[in-house]
C-alpha cells in the first residue's frame, strides 16, 4: 500500500474542471515530482491533498486512511502534511522565530521555551539562526522561503508538499532553497513537489508525473520521462522546456 | 541619422521660454492689494477697540505696524519675480535662450510664492476683520474673555462627563465591533443565521441616527421597567437589602443615565466599527489563511493569531475616524437630560446671553482629538518601523 494514494480525483472551480480524474501514488521516503504546463492543475492537486480545497470526486488516502470528503479532521491531517507555497506566505507581523513557533505552540501544545529551542535548532540547520528575531520584510526571497520550509518542518510532518517553491525567486537564490530540499530528500522525507526546475527534478525525483489537462498523462522514473517519454504531449512539453534553456 | 537631420528635427532652436512679465506684474499688484487689506483690517480692529473703550497705547500701534509690515513682506518675492523677468527679457534679447528659460522659471516660482502666501494672509486678515467687525460684535459673542474666565471650570467639569462616556464606550465598541465583525464572517451553513443577525444589526444601528438611539435607549429602557426587573436581583447577590422599602431598593439600584448613553453609543458605533473590522479582515490576502490553516491552526486560531492582528494594523486610521465621531456625538447625550459639556455651556450661554461658554466646549472637543491623531500616527509609524528594522 502506498503512503499517499490519489484515486480518480476530480476538482472543479465552478464550470472549470481543473482535475479530471487524477490517479497517482507516493511511497514512503519517495520524492515525487509533478511537472506540466502552467494551469495543468499541479498546485490545485497539492492544495487538495492538504485539504485546502475540497474535491468533487474520487478520494485521497494517507497511510490507508481516507483524508478527503466529509468527516475528515483537516486540522489533524495538516499536522501530518506540510505545505510550502510559491509566495512563501510568511506572517508579516511576526518575527522569524514567532513564525516558526506559532503552530507548534498553538497546535502541538509545546511550551514557549521548548518550541523556541526546536525552532532554533531547525533555523541553525539552514544557517538562519542569526535572523531569528528579524521580520520577514527584512529577509531576501530565498531566506523567506527557507524560513517557510522550516516553519512547515517544525510540525514534524510525515509528508511535505512543495508548490513551485523556487518560482518566485531570483535565479541566484534558487540553489539555497533547493539545497534544503536535497537535504530533506537524503534524510528520507516523503515529498511531493510541483516544480519547473527540471534539472533538479531529474536529480532528486524517485518518480516524475507529467500532469496534462487535469490527468496524469505519463509517469515514470526521471530518466525515462526526461530521456525517452512515451507520450507525444510529454515530448512536446519537454521540447519547449529545452528551447527555453531550462533543462 | 542623416534622415532625421534633414527633416530638421535636430539642430532647431530650443523651445522659447514663456513670457513672465505679466505674471510678475500681477504678483506686484497682488502684494499691494494685500497691504491695502492689512491696513483696512487694522482700521477695523482700531474702531472696535475705540468702541470697547480700550486704550490704544504703543503696544497696539506696534502690533498694527507689524501686521502691515508682515503683509508688505510680500513685496520681496514679488520684486524678485519682477527682476528675474527682466533678466529673462535681457537674456532673450542676447539670444541666450537657456539662461532666459532658467530666469523665467525663477520668475514664475517667485510670483507663485507671492500668490500663495498672499492668499493665506488674506484669509487670516478676513478672519480677524470678521471677528472685529461691527465693533467686535462677533468677537464679543463668541470670545467674550471675562465670561470665559469666569465659567471655564464649570464647562470643563461637565466635559469630564463626555470624556467618561466616550472612553468607556470606545473600549466597549472595540470589543463589540470585533464580535459583530467575526459573527458576520462566520463560515458555512451553520454560520448563516449568525451572519444574517449580524447584518441585520449593522443595518439597523448604522441607519438609525445616533440621537434617536440615545433617545430610545435612554428614555425607553428605564420606562419599560426592564432594568428594575433585572438589576435588583443581581445587586441583591452582593448587597443586603434588609430593611429597605421597595422604593428604596429601586432608588438604590437605579442605573445612572450615563450608562444608558454609553450603551446607546456602543450600539451605534459598534455597527460602524464592525464594518471597519470586516473591511480590515477581508483585506488580508487569502494566502495568509491558506498558510495558517495549512499549519494545522483552526479557523478561530487563524483569526486570533494571523488575520486579526494584521487587520487591526491596517484599520488604525479609519478606527480613529469613528472614535472621533463617537466623541463628538457625546454632545447628543443632553437629549435625555445628562449634563455634559455642551449642555452646561448652553445653560451658561442662555443666562449670559453670550455664546462664549459654547466656544470653550468647542475648543475642548477639538483639543482632545489632536493628541489622539498624533498618537495613532506614532503607533502606525512605530509598528512599521518594527516590522522593517533589524532588532
Amino acid at each position: 500500500m502506498a503512503f499517499l494514494e490519489i484515486r480518480e480525483v476530480h476538482k472543479r472551480f465552478g464550470p472549470l474542471a481543473v482535475l479530471r480524474g487524477v490517479d497517482m501514488s507516493v511511497n514512503e521516503h519517495q520524492v515525487v515530482c509533478l511537472i506540466g504546463p502552467s494551469g495543468c492543475g499541479k498546485s490545485t492537486l497539492l492544495r487538495c491533498i492538504n485539504g485546502l480545497e475540497p474535491i468533487q470526486g474520487g478520494e485521497i488516502k494517507l497511510e490507508g486512511d481516507r483524508v478527503s470528503g466529509p468527516g475528515v479532521d483537516v486540522n489533524r491531517l495538516r499536522r501530518e502534511v506540510g505545505i510550502v507555497f510559491q509566495s512563501f506566505n510568511l506572517f508579516p507581523h511576526m518575527s522569524v522565530i514567532e513564525n516558526v513557533t506559532l503552530s507548534p505552540m498553538k497546535v502541538l501544545g509545546f511550551g514557549r521555551g521548548e518550541a523556541r529551542d526546536r525552532a532554533m535548532a531547525l533555523l541553525s540547520r539552514i544557517g538562519l539562526e542569526a535572523k531569528a528575531n528579524e521580520y520577514p520584510d527584512r529577509l531576501s526571497g530565498g531566506q523567506q522561503q527557507r524560513v517557510a520550509i522550516v516553519r512547515a518542518l517544525a510540525m514534524e510532518p510525515k509528508l511535505m508538499l512543495l508548490d513551485e517553491i523556487t518560482s518566485a525567486l531570483d535565479p541566484e537564490l534558487v540553489s539555497e532553497v533547493l539545497n534544503i530540499v536535497r537535504d530533506l530528500a537524503s534524510q528520507g522525507m516523503t515529498m511531493l513537489l510541483a516544480t519547473h526546475e527540471m534539472g533538479f527534478a531529474r536529480e532528486v525525483a524517485s518518480k516524475v508525473c507529467f500532469l496534462y489537462d487535469g490527468v496524469v498523462h505519463e509517469e515514470g522514473p526521471p530518466d525515462k520521462i526526461f530521456g525517452s517519454p512515451d507520450e507525444e504531449r510529454t515530448r512536446a512539453f519537454l521540447k519547449r522546456i529545452i528551447e527555453a534553456g531550462r533543462l | 541619422m542623416t534622415d532625421i537631420a534633414t527633416k530638421g528635427r535636430v539642430g532647431t532652436l530650443p523651445t522659447l521660454p514663456r513670457r513672465t512679465d505679466g505674471l510678475s506684474l500681477a504678483a506686484l499688484l497682488f502684494a499691494g492689494f494685500c497691504v491695502l487689506c492689512a491696513w483696512g483690517a487694522t482700521r477695523t480692529i482700531a474702531g472696535a477697540l475705540d468702541h470697547l473703550q480700550i486704550a490704544r497705547d504703543a503696544a497696539w500701534s506696534t502690533f498694527f505696524f507689524l501686521v502691515v509690515a508682515a503683509t508688505a513682506a510680500l513685496f520681496l518675492p514679488a520684486f524678485r519675480s519682477w527682476s528675474f523677468s527682466r533678466r529673462a527679457r535681457e537674456a532673450l534679447s542676447q539670444n541666450n535662450i537657456v539662461e532666459a528659460r532658467i530666469d523665467a522659471a525663477a520668475a514664475r516660482e517667485w510670483s507663485y510664492i507671492t500668490f500663495g502666501w498672499g492668499a493665506a494672509a488674506l484669509v487670516l486678515l478676513a478672519f480677524a476683520s470678521f471677528i472685529m467687525a461691527n465693533n467686535a460684535g462677533v468677537g464679543r459673542t463668541f470670545f467674550y474673555l471675562p465670561l470665559i474666565a469666569e465659567k471655564w471650570d464649570l464647562v470643563v467639569l461637565a466635559f469630564w462627563n463626555n470624556i467618561k462616556i466616550f472612553v468607556i464606550a470606545e473600549i466597549l465598541v472595540l470589543i463589540w465591533g470585533l464580535v459583530v465583525a467575526i459573527a458576520r464572517l462566520m463560515p458555512g451553513p451553520a454560520g448563516q443565521p449568525v451572519r444574517l443577525l449580524a447584518i441585520a444589526y449593522c443595518d439597523v444601528f448604522r441607519g438609525l441616527p445616533a440621537v434617536l438611539t440615545l433617545y430610545l435607549v435612554g428614555f425607553g429602557l428605564p420606562l419599560s421597567g426592564l432594568p428594575d426587573l433585572i438589576i435588583p436581583p443581581i445587586v441583591g447577590l452582593f448587597v443586603n437589602f434588609d430593611g429597605m422599602t421597595a422604593a428604596q431598593i429601586k432608588q438604590y439600584t437605579r442605573i445612572p443615565l450615563t450608562w444608558y448613553c454609553i450603551l446607546a453609543l456602543t450600539l451605534t458605533y459598534g455597527a460602524y466599527v464592525a464594518e471597519v473590522y470586516r473591511a480590515g479582515i477581508e483585506s488580508i490576502h487569502p494566502s495568509q489563511w491558506a498558510a495558517s490553516r495549512s499549519l494545522g491552526l483552526s479557523y478561530l486560531q487563524t483569526l486570533r493569531y494571523v488575520i486579526v492582528p494584521q487587520a487591526v494594523r491596517r484599520i488604525m486610521a479609519p478606527l480613529l475616524n469613528d472614535f472621533i465621531g463617537l466623541q463628538k456625538d457625546t454632545a447628543l447625550v443632553q437629549v435625555i437630560g445628562v449634563v455634559d459639556g455642551f449642555n452646561q455651556s448652553r445653560i451658561i450661554a442662555s443666562n449670559a446671553f453670550n455664546l462664549s461658554a459654547v466656544t470653550i466646549v468647542a475648543i475642548l472637543f477639538v483639543l482632545i482629538t489632536i493628541p489622539q491623531a498624533r498618537f495613532v500616527d506614532r503607533l502606525v509609524e512605530r509598528d512599521q518601523a518594527r516590522m522593517r528594522a533589524a532588532s
